[in-house]
């Protein structure tokens, strides 16, 4: 069984067809990519999976579970996260704190444990802290534990979202254009970090980039969309290859 | 120590406010004062959960307010005094000293459902839209109060001060001090145990990023609608207490300047901050006494002090700091949670 699967999955926003009749599939372990020209659909597609749309018509079925009218905080806690094209960290708050905030859906203490600070709240509460620590200290972030992230230089942002996204254990990443606004040396950096993440954690990423040089080093596999409808899949030199490709991205070559 | 500091000062604090009222050594009229401050303290601590803290802009806050007081009213009358309305006390009126906290608490439970008011259209709608739904609160509880005859209506309701004596004839003690303490460090201790724990963190990140927080696996939706019920259910309680201290409500008492008065304290405070809340709530109760002598035309000058605190001072006095980050080495000395 796959990961993932996207059945004819459709989405209408008053009457623009932003997601046509898609069919994909993500099995475990894998590192792969969803491309496309700008405005064809590819954030619509994540915003579905991660529960923020609710699909016109057709399935997402994650580990043989349909997401269909799902929430986002119920999607994430079932294993899909994600990290956002624009930055979204809560700016004001520590790094720590933003890695807490997203063990939302594991507290294992109610109201009643919070006010009276039961054993069991104290306990659940440090060790998080722990575990957040523990993360920060494998990605050599832990310095900047106690920094807000509107301090830190635009890479360091990139991956302390990366790090949040991965803080709850997903089982699927979504990673929307985690190289966009980067220069070039952070984006080798990232590219080397997305490598190690994937080779650490037992994880399927799947990422939406726009930089080449990124998606054709770490993806075993690329889907390619263009007007919400899937043109191509295959291999990164398929794709690199494949007319209807090449005639997305820069028109039909007799013109 | 540092475990024992707060605990201790508190103490201290109550064991002089109850002293100087017991031995008469402070009037009645400054004990009014006092109590005045206490109960603006939860006043502005609780709106700030929501103005502060969430990000949202609340403006009905006194529908809260007049909820838990008029709840608390009715039954605090009806079970502990004879009254013109409920005929003879429904039980023994010594057990009024015992039996006020559980009203109060009563009160704030009815003002959280009231919250809901608030809460569900917050769901879908922030910013002005909520703002207005809030305004709108408000005076859905004000007009009710005021088609309900039996509770007096526009005329108000009276016979609390009985309330009190009825206690007074249990033990002589200042009790509506005692009251207003005890629930005012209530509320400080319940809302900073909130939002210093992972769960309340979700606040802050519904204010910072409501679409990151949902999608970081924060249940938006039950956040808010908790956020929203223990404010105003905070607000209740603080409503019952003023109407014990005052021993009179009247529904006008509960309309938008009241709201606003509540505003006032959050933004001159600093959104967000406890110490904030606390220090404006306190400023602005000895404000409001010291311009009683211009009348009405305090409400010239305090809008006036408003719009000079957002020209040069736009995140009021504390403005998201709590005392130990402008005095970090206060830190050695006390700790608060």
């Amino acid at each position: 069984m796959n990961l993932l699967e996207i059945k004819d999955l459709t989405q209408l926003f008053s009457g623009i067809c932003a997601v046509s009749e898609l069919n994909l599939e993500i099995g475990h372990r894998q590192l792969v990519g969803l491309i496309g020209p700008n405005g064809a659909g590819k954030t619509t597609v994540f915003n579905l999976v991660s529960g923020f749309y609710k699909p016109t018509r057709g399935e997402i079925i994650f580990e043989g579970r349909n997401l269909a009218g799902l929430k986002p905080h119920q999607v994430s806690a079932l294993g899909i996260t994600r990290t956002f094209q624009n930055i979204r960290l809560w700016k004001e708050m520590s790094v720590l704190d933003n890695i807490l905030v997203a063990q939302h859906f594991q507290l294992g203490y109610g109201l009643g444990n919070l006010f009276f600070r039961t054993s069991r709240y104290l306990e659940r509460e440090s060790e998080m802290r722990c575990q957040a620590l523990e993360l920060l200290e494998i990605f050599k972030i832990r310095e900047y534990a106690d920094e807000t992230p509107g301090n830190l230089p635009y890479g360091m942002q990139r991956k302390v979202e990366i790090v949040r996204a991965l803080s709850s254990g997903p089982k699927l990443l979504l990673l929307d254009e985690p190289a966009a606004g980067l220069q070039s040396a952070d984006v080798n950096e990232l590219i080397e970090l997305i490598k190690w993440i994937f080779e650490q954690f037992d994880i399927s990423i799947w990422m939406i980039e726009h930089q080449m040089k990124v998606v054709m080093t770490l993806c075993s596999h690329i889907s390619v969309i263009d007007f919400g409808r899937l043109i191509a899949q295959g291999t990164p030199d398929e794709i690199q290859n494949n007319h209807e490709v090449i005639k997305a991205y820069l028109g039909d070559d007799n013109v | 120590m540092k475990r024992l500091s707060v605990p201790v000062l508190l103490l201290v604090l109550f064991a002089v406010l109850m002293g100087l009222a017991w031995f008469e050594v402070i009037d009645v009229y400054l004990q009014t004062i006092l109590l005045f401050m206490g109960i603006n303290v939860i006043i502005s601590s609780s709106l700030n959960l929501v103005n502060g803290n969430m990000g949202e802009f609340s403006c009905g806050h006194a529908g809260f307010i007049a909820v838990g007081a008029y709840v608390s009213s009715v039954l605090s009358v009806a079970l502990f005094t004879k009254s013109r309305v409920f005929g003879a006390p429904l039980l023994p009126p010594e057990w009024a000293a015992f039996g006020f906290p559980v009203i109060l608490i009563i009160g704030g439970l009815a003002a959280a459902l009231t919250g809901l008011l608030v809460a569900i259209p917050s769901f879908r709608t922030r910013d002005d839209y909520l703002a207005i739904i809030t305004i709108a609160a408000n005076y859905i509880i004000i007009t009710t109060i005021i088609n309900i005859d039996k509770i007096g209506g526009a005329r108000g309701f009276m016979g609390m001060r009985r309330v009190i004596f009825a206690m007074e004839d249990f033990a002589g003690i200042p009790w509506m001090i005692l009251w207003v303490f005890i629930f005012m460090v209530l509320t400080l201790v319940i809302i900073r145990r909130y939002m210093s724990s992972t769960y309340g963190k979700g606040v802050e990140a519904i204010r910072q990023d409501e679409v990151a927080a949902e999608i970081m696996s924060v249940n938006t939706n039950r956040v808010k609608l908790i956020t929203f019920m223990l404010s105003s259910g905070l607000a209740g309680i603080a409503g019952g207490l003023y109407a014990h201290a005052v021993g009179y409500v009247n529904p006008k008492s509960f309309d938008l300047l009241k709201s606003t008065e509540a505003l006032v304290m959050v933004y001159l405070g600093g959104m967000g901050s406890l110490t904030g809340s606390i220090l404006s709530a306190v400023l602005f109760t000895l404000l409001l006494e010291l311009l009683r002598p211009l009348q009405i035309i305090k409400w010239v000058a305090i809008p006036l002090l408003l719009i000079i605190i957002m020209q040069f001072r736009p995140e009021g006095i504390m403005g998201h700091r709590e005392l130990s980050d402008i005095f970090p080495k206060l830190k050695k000395f006390y700790k608060f949670k």
